[in-house]
């Protein structure tokens, strides 16, 4: 099943690589990774989405615990919460594709952030399954190239991650 | 307030650290720190001949007692090869604190001369790790680090320091904290009490129990409640390598080391009990076997003062997070306080079916191995070495088959007597090991049992015993051979020996010994053993190599059937299997 682990660390030089190495050196997988300082300068915000059952999420967040950086962390799927991803997109579009690719776009509910005569470049925001819906739907032939930012998450309602 | 150099903040901080002795080797990144250490007298520096005994010298001196070992080492190739004994000591939690000197903050990631990424290199095998930015924090990391090394599940902490911080000109003011704030450390301490009462009502419930101890009993100073709980219930004890010492070796609760090479009694006994009470120990995969058919029947109560060591590999029924220490002290509590008593009539069958096994293929009921051959077999060395020691030696190990010889035959009554590399299997760890623990206990009698092969890994450390005096006994149980490799290749590759023989390019023991300043002594005939082993341990002011000619043929049994077996599946001889 795929997590979204949000984890609240001290903003030091190393702590991202000791999280990013406890991944690698027990053997689990990141699938994607954000991460950026929060109003509090002396801590970041990592959001990492991995997948794995319960057995192993639960050693995932142990482990994550342990690293001396980590203050806090949540594994949001467990609760309600919100989930977002930005995509950035260049689409080639000439003739005809022009409208075609300006209607998907509406459709995601994206924005065209920057034109030339042969291309577009889209950004839409949203859970990971829509981006995933909005390239498909754009058809493999016109993609020139794709960024992700990864996911970002909170939980919904009161519920907060802080110290 | 005081104004000191980078320097002399470092060692001064280690002074109001409490630090007394440190294992190193100088280098040019840390020569600044060595002139300090130079320029004062309160911590002595033990000059070692390679960074790895530095380090297994600083662990053994942790294990012995209790207190953080403490390594200093250069840049570059001194970081690196201090790495081994790094990782020996992550893998067994014992508290230590390397300090390794970086080339000048200016030079990082330029490829310097003896630079490497020790943060980076380090960062798998370190409970935390510091680089130091500016000489004002010296004081606050040390705190930091012996903190973190020591409290917890201890472990090794490297603080990475740039040359240009402790030159010797720049002066800052120093004053060492006596108080830690740390949000994002916070050590179990406690056990949740409603858990503890769970556990003891199972505890008391079991009819077939089994206490299953492992070195967090020791490393937690936890051996005399382990042993008032476990005599208070009657019930049947077992150590894990790392644990030998945590409860009597001697007692007759004991059942012996349990796990690969562990005794019938303790295996077969996990295998068939309904409660299992692991208590410090890990389930770590040499005491397992196969996790899927580890104790069938049994509910498991583990108290550990890592999270992440429950419900790893084996499920724990009644899982609880905090110090054995204290988790037992309230068990015990609830113990005395409680009107319920176990089921006597099944205590009592469950210790008629346990004195059976032991019977039948017990290591301490009859020798299993021969007795009658002119060869000195490796069993009965370590046996008399119990014998003459009165029990009461620190014994340190290699890693091999005279490992677990030792584990299985000098039946440790004391914690912190046992000192091996148990998690990683280091081999080179025992000498070394032994200088740390002689050097921490002069008037002790140290013992590191070593094979012709591991004795090879850190042999260098013969000259740091001649220069600070530290008289140990190096008893090397030789048979010529890489001896487990060999074993496994005889059990598991029909017999052919792929590089575990060394073609008669062994060295002349006696003569390596009396080139460092040391005494020699060679044992070859059964019937000379006890009288040379006798001589040799008289003698209590040199340091004493002797080189015991051992069966080459004999195993280490029972060896538990890998990879699919059980617990209970063992090898017994090699003709015998459960």
């Amino acid at each position: 099943m795929r997590r979204i682990i949000s984890v609240l660390m001290e903003n030091e030089p190393g702590a991202l690589s000791r999280v990013v190495g406890l991944f690698s050196q027990r053997g689990y997988n990141i699938e994607s990774l954000t991460v950026a300082p929060t109003e509090d300068a002396t801590l970041s915000r990592l959001t990492l989405t991995t997948i794995g059952d319960d057995h192993k999420i639960e050693k995932i967040t142990k482990n994550l615990n342990k690293l001396i950086d980590v203050v806090k962390l949540v594994d949001l799927t467990e609760g309600s919460h919100i989930e977002r991803e930005l995509l950035l997109v260049k689409v080639r579009a000439t003739g005809a594709q022009r409208d075609e690719v300006k209607r998907s776009v509406d459709i995601f509910r994206g924005q065209i952030v920057d034109v030339t005569s042969n291309m577009y470049t889209v950004q839409v925001s949203g859970t990971s399954e829509k981006l995933d819906a909005f390239l498909q739907a754009l058809g493999e032939h016109t993609i020139m190239e794709v960024v992700r930012s990864g996911v970002s998450g909170i939980a919904r309602g009161e519920k907060i991650l802080s110290i | 307030m005081e104004l000191l150099s980078g320097g002399d903040m470092l060692v001064r901080a280690l002074q109001d650290e409490g630090v007394d002795l440190i294992f190193g080797y100088p280098g040019g990144s840390a020569l600044h720190i060595y002139d300090a250490i130079f320029r004062q007298k309160s911590i002595k520096h033990l000059l070692v001949r390679h960074e790895q005994g530095a380090t297994h010298s600083a662990d053994g001196y942790a294990r012995a007692t209790g207190k953080t070992g403490v390594v200093l080492v250069t840049s570059g190739p001194g970081a690196t090869n201090a790495i081994t004994g790094i990782a020996t000591a992550y893998m067994d939690s014992i508290p230590m604190v390397v300090i390794s000197g970086q080339v000048p903050s200016d030079k990082i990631g330029e490829d310097a001369f003896q630079e490497t990424d020790m943060v980076g290199c380090s960062r798998p095998i370190v409970k935390h790790s510091f680089l130091v930015k500016n000489a004002e924090e010296i004081p606050e990391i040390v705190k930091k680090a012996f903190y973190i090394a020591s409290t917890g599940r201890p472990g090794p902490v490297v603080i990475d320091v740039p040359k240009d911080i402790t030159n010797p000109v720049d002066r800052f003011p120093y004053q060492y904290p006596d108080k830690l704030r740390m949000r994002s450390y916070t050590p179990a301490g406690k056990g949740h009490t409603g858990q503890i009462r769970k556990a003891v009502a199972l505890l008391l419930s079991a009819k077939r129990p089994v206490i299953y101890a492992g070195g967090g009993v020791v490393q937690g100073d936890a051996a005399d409640l382990l042993t008032e709980l476990a005599q208070r219930l009657n019930y049947p004890v077992t150590n894990t390598l790392m644990g030998l010492g945590a409860y009597p070796g001697t007692d007759k609760r004991f059942l012996g080391m349990l796990g690969m090479h562990g005794t019938f009694e303790a295996n077969t006994a996990m295998h068939h009990a309904d409660v299992i009470f692991a208590v410090g120990a890990r389930f770590d995969d040499r005491v397992t076997n196969t996790p899927s058919k580890f104790c069938p029947g049994a509910k498991v109560i583990h108290i550990d003062v890592d999270p992440a060591s429950i419900s790893k590999t084996i499920t724990a029924d009644v899982p609880i997070v905090g110090t054995v220490q204290s988790v037992l002290t309230e068990m015990l509590e609830m113990l005395k306080a409680s009107k319920e008593m176990p089921d006597q009539s099944a205590i009592v069958d469950w210790w008629r079916q346990i004195d059976d096994w032991r019977e039948r293929h017990g290591l301490y009921t009859a020798p299993r191995y021969r007795t009658d051959g002119d060869m000195i077999m490796p069993q009965e060395v370590i046996s008399a070495v119990h014998q003459i020691t009165k029990g009461d030696a620190y014994v340190t190990s290699d890693v091999g088959q005279h490992q677990m010889f030792a584990a299985q035959y000098y039946l440790f009554d004391k914690p912190r007597r046992w000192i091996n590399s148990g998690g990683l299997g280091t081999m080179g760890f025992g000498l070394p090991a032994a200088l740390g623990v002689k050097a921490a206990y002069p008037d002790a009698e140290v013992v590191c049992v070593t094979g012709e092969g591991s004795i090879q890994m850190c042999i260098q450390e013969l000259s740091t015993a001649t220069q600070y005096n530290l008289p140990v006994k190096i008893l090397c149980l030789n048979n010529q051979a890489l001896g487990m490799v060999k074993q496994w290749q005889e059990m598991q590759y029909e017999g052919r020996l792929s590089n575990s023989v060394y073609e008669d390019s062994l060295p002349d023991f006696i003569k390596l010994a009396e080139a460092y300043g040391h005494l020699g002594m060679k044992i070859e005939h059964r019937d000379e053993l006890h009288g040379k082993l006798e001589e040799a341990f008289a003698i209590k002011d040199r340091t004493v190599f002797i080189d015991v000619y051992v069966d080459p043929a004999e195993h280490v049994y029972p060896m538990q059937v890998m990879p699919t077996g059980s617990m209970r599946d063992m090898w017994l001889s090699k003709t015998e299997r459960t």
